[in-house]
C-alpha cells in the first residue's frame, strides 16, 4: 500500500491538478504573433502591449469599457421569425443559430444596452462578431431599430459598433432588407437632432458597411481594422490585381476621407463623451477615469490629424 | 429578332424551331408543301415553350433574368419615356455610366427615371462595364433624386445589375458609403418612388435603387442578397452548387412576393421578356402608369413616412 500511497496517488493527482489548471494563459497576437499573458490582454482591452494590434473585444468586454463604472443595462429586442426561408446548406441553419446561441449565450448577433458616458445617455447597439460572423439578418435590424427607438425615447445620442461580415445569406432577401430597415433606423436618430455615431472594428464588410455602418454623423475606426464593401480576397480574385498596400484598413480609409478617426481602443471612451458633449453642446464632463481628459495641446503638431491616435501612430512610425 | 440565343434548358425547344425552320427553308425551295407539317411542329413547340416558362427552376430563371437578348434600360427608356433628357456626373469625380439617369414624361407627367444600364453588344457592355456601377454611379441616382424631390417630380428606378462593382477604384473612393447614402436619400425623398426589377437584382448595388412606395418585378426576374454562385462558395465551398444556392436563397419573384417584399408582379409574354421585347416594354408601362395612378390616389399623403414604414414593417408579416 505504501507504494500506491506514497507515489501511485501523488502521480495521479499531479496528472488531475495539471488539467485543472485553465487552458489558454498565453494568447498569441493575432498581429506581432507573439504570446500575451491572457490577464495582461484582458487588463489592455484585448491590445496587444508588444505591438499596438487591437484584436477582437468580446461585446460585454466592450460595453464594460464604454460605460461609466462599467455599468450597462441590456435592452430586450424582440423576436422576429426565425429561420424564414428554412434555409440549408451543408448544414440548416436552425441548428447554426442553435449553436450560435448556446455558444454566446445571446440570441443573436447584436446587442443593445443604455446607460451612461461622462454622465450623457447613451444608448449602445454593437455586434457580436463571434455569434455567426456578426452577420445581419432580421434579429440585428431589429435590434438597430430597438436601439433607435430608445434613444430617440430617451433624448439620447445612439453609437453603433460594427463587426460584422455582412448580410446574413441565409435569411436571403429579407436580409438584404435589413440594408434599409437599419438605415430608417438611423434616419429616426438624426431626425430627432441627436447624434449618430459609429465606432467601426475589425471586421466591417458587405451590407453593414453599405447601410448603417457608414452613415454616422461621425466614424470612428479602430486602427487597423478592415472596412470594406467587398472584401480584398474576392477583389483580388476578380480582378487579379495585386491591392495596394493597407487597403481597406482604418488609416487608409482615413486617408481617402470615409471615417473622421482612428482612435486607440484606450481612448475610445473618452473621445465618445468629448464628441457628444460637443454635439449635443454641454459643457465638458468630468470624466469619472483618468481615461477621460484630453489635455488642449500647447502648441499644435506639425502635422494635424486631428486626434491624438494617429499623431501618436505617426510618431511610433517615424522613431521605428 | 434575327438570331435566337436559346439557354440550355431551352434545347428541345431549339431542336423543335430548328427543326421547323429547316422544313421552312426546303419548302420554300418549292420542293414540298409542308404547311400542315410545320403547323403542328410549331404548336408542339409553343406548347413545349410555354409550359417549359410555367414551371422554371430559381436556377433557369436567374438565366433567364440575366438572357443578353432581355430588355434593357433604355428599351424601356425609348419606349416609354418621352423627352428623356439623361444628365451626366456626381459632380465629384466622375459619370457612370452603368447608372443612367434624368427627367423625362411618361404619359405627360413629368418624372425622374434612375436606373442601371447593362449595355447592349460587346462595346456596349464595356462602356456601360455590364451595369455594375461605381460609387459615381450612386452619387449620381442621389443627386438626381434630391433634384427630383427639389421640383416635386415622382421618381421611377429600373433596376438591373449584378451588384455594385468589386473594384480596387470603387473602393477607395466609397463603394459603401455611396450604397449607404442613396439608400438613404432613396427613403428620404417627399415624392413617390416606384422600382421595377427587370432582370437581375443583385444585393447592395440593386437595393440602392430599389427602396419605392411600390416595387415591381419582372415575372422571371431576381433579387438577392448575394448572387447563387457567391452564395455556393461561401457556403456550400463549390460553385458547382449555384442551383442549389438558387432554389434556397429564394430570389425569384414569385418567392419575394410570397415573403411580401415585393407589392407585384409583372408578367412576361410566354417564352421571358427576351423573346418579346417590345410587348415586354408595353406591359411593364402600363404597370408603372397604374403605380403612379395609385399613388396620385394617396393625394398628399406623406410618402416618406409612409416608405419608412414599409422597410421597417418588412419581415413582421406574412412570415410563418
Amino acid at each position: 500500500m505504501n507504494w500506491l500511497t506514497n507515489f501511485v496517488r501523488p502521480t495521479i493527482r499531479s496528472l488531475v491538478r495539471k488539467r485543472e489548471l485553465p487552458e489558454n494563459l498565453w494568447e498569441k497576437c493575432t498581429g506581432c504573433e507573439k504570446m500575451v499573458f491572457h490577464r495582461d490582454l484582458v487588463a489592455n482591452l484585448s491590445v496587444c502591449p508588444h505591438c499596438e494590434h487591437h484584436m477582437r473585444l468580446g461585446v460585454r468586454d466592450r460595453l464594460k469599457s464604454l460605460f461609466d463604472r462599467g455599468e450597462y443595462e441590456q435592452i430586450a429586442v424582440s423576436g422576429v421569425v426565425a429561420d424564414p426561408l428554412k434555409f440549408r446548406d451543408a448544414k440548416r441553419y436552425s441548428e447554426r443559430l442553435k449553436e450560435n446561441r448556446a455558444k454566446t449565450g445571446d440570441d443573436d448577433a447584436m446587442l443593445v444596452a443604455r446607460g451612461t458616458m461622462g454622465r450623457n445617455k447613451v444608448v449602445a447597439a454593437v455586434q457580436n462578431f463571434a455569434f455567426l460572423g456578426g452577420s445581419l439578418g432580421m434579429a440585428g435590424g431589429e435590434a438597430l431599430v430597438t436601439a433607435a427607438r430608445e434613444a430617440v425615447a430617451r433624448k439620447a445620442p445612439l453609437i453603433a459598433l460594427s463587426a460584422s461580415g455582412g448580410a446574413r445569406m441565409q435569411e436571403g432577401i429579407l436580409s438584404l432588407m435589413q440594408m434599409p430597415r437599419t438605415i430608417v433606423a438611423a434616419s429616426m436618430v438624426r431626425d430627432a437632432g441627436l447624434p449618430y455615431i459609429v465606432v467601426l472594428t475589425d471586421p466591417t464588410t458587405g451590407g453593414v458597411t453599405a447601410s448603417f455602418a457608414m452613415l454616422g454623423d461621425i466614424a470612428i475606426a479602430e486602427p487597423g481594422a478592415l472596412i470594406a464593401f467587398t472584401g480584398p480576397r474576392v477583389i483580388e480574385n476578380t480582378i487579379k490585381e495585386k491591392l495596394p498596400a493597407g487597403f481597406q484598413k482604418s488609416e487608409y480609409l482615413l486617408d481617402h476621407g470615409m471615417v473622421d478617426m482612428v482612435v486607440h481602443r484606450r481612448e475610445l471612451r473618452g473621445t465618445l463623451i468629448r464628441v457628444i458633449d460637443l454635439l449635443m453642446n454641454k459643457k465638458r464632463s468630468e470624466a469619472a477615469d483618468a481615461d477621460g481628459t484630453i489635455a488642449i495641446p500647447f502648441s499644435p503638431p506639425s502635422v494635424f490629424r486631428g486626434d491624438s491616435a494617429n499623431e501618436g501612430s505617426d510618431l511610433k512610425r517615424a522613431a521605428e | 429578332m434575327a438570331m435566337e440565343t436559346f439557354l440550355e434548358f431551352e434545347k428541345p425547344i431549339a431542336e423543335l424551331e430548328g427543326k421547323i425552320k429547316e422544313l421552312r427553308h426546303l419548302s420554300d425551295s418549292g420542293e414540298m408543301d409542308i404547311t400542315a407539317e410545320v403547323a403542328k411542329l410549331q404548336s408542339r413547340a409553343d406548347q413545349l415553350l410555354s409550359e417549359t416558362y410555367s414551371a422554371l427552376t430559381a436556377w433557369q430563371k436567374t438565366l433567364v433574368a440575366r438572357h443578353l437578348d432581355r430588355p434593357h434600360f433604355s428599351h424601356y427608356v425609348s419606349g416609354l419615356i418621352e423627352d428623356f433628357s439623361p444628365l451626366a456626373g456626381d459632380r465629384v469625380y466622375g459619370d457612370d455610366r452603368a447608372i443612367q439617369g434624368g427627367p423625362g414624361r411618361f404619359r405627360g407627367r413629368s418624372v425622374m427615371i434612375i436606373g442601371h444600364e447593362k449595355g447592349i453588344g460587346t462595346d456596349g457592355r464595356i462602356a456601360h462595364n455590364f451595369g455594375m456601377a461605381h460609387p459615381e454611379g450612386y452619387r449620381k441616382a442621389t443627386r438626381l433624386m434630391q433634384m427630383a424631390d427639389r421640383f416635386s417630380l415622382p421618381i421611377l428606378t429600373l433596376v438591373d445589375t449584378q451588384g455594385a462593382y468589386p473594384g480596387v477604384g470603387a473602393e477607395q473612393r466609397g463603394q459603401a458609403e455611396a450604397i449607404a447614402r442613396t439608400i438613404e436619400v432613396g427613403l428620404d425623398v417627399r415624392v413617390p418612388v416606384v422600382s421595377v426589377i427587370l432582370g437581375e437584382g443583385g444585393s447592395g448595388g440593386a437595393v440602392a435603387l430599389a427602396v419605392g412606395n411600390k416595387v415591381m418585378m419582372l415575372e422571371h426576374s431576381i433579387y438577392s442578397v448575394i448572387s447563387p454562385e457567391g452564395c455556393a462558395a461561401i457556403l456550400w465551398r463549390s460553385s458547382d452548387k449555384a442551383k442549389d444556392a438558387a432554389e434556397a436563397l429564394k430570389l425569384t419573384a414569385q418567392d419575394l412576393y410570397k415573403l411580401r417584399v415585393i407589392d407585384q408582379i409583372i408578367s412576361e409574354p410566354t417564352g421571358g421578356a427576351q423573346r418579346h421585347p417590345q410587348e415586354m416594354v408595353k406591359r411593364v408601362g402600363a404597370a408603372i402608369a397604374t403605380a403612379f395612378d395609385d399613388l396620385d390616389d394617396l393625394g398628399d399623403a406623406d410618402f416618406r413616412a409612409l416608405r419608412r414604414k414599409k422597410f421597417l414593417d418588412m419581415g413582421k408579416v406574412g412570415l410563418a
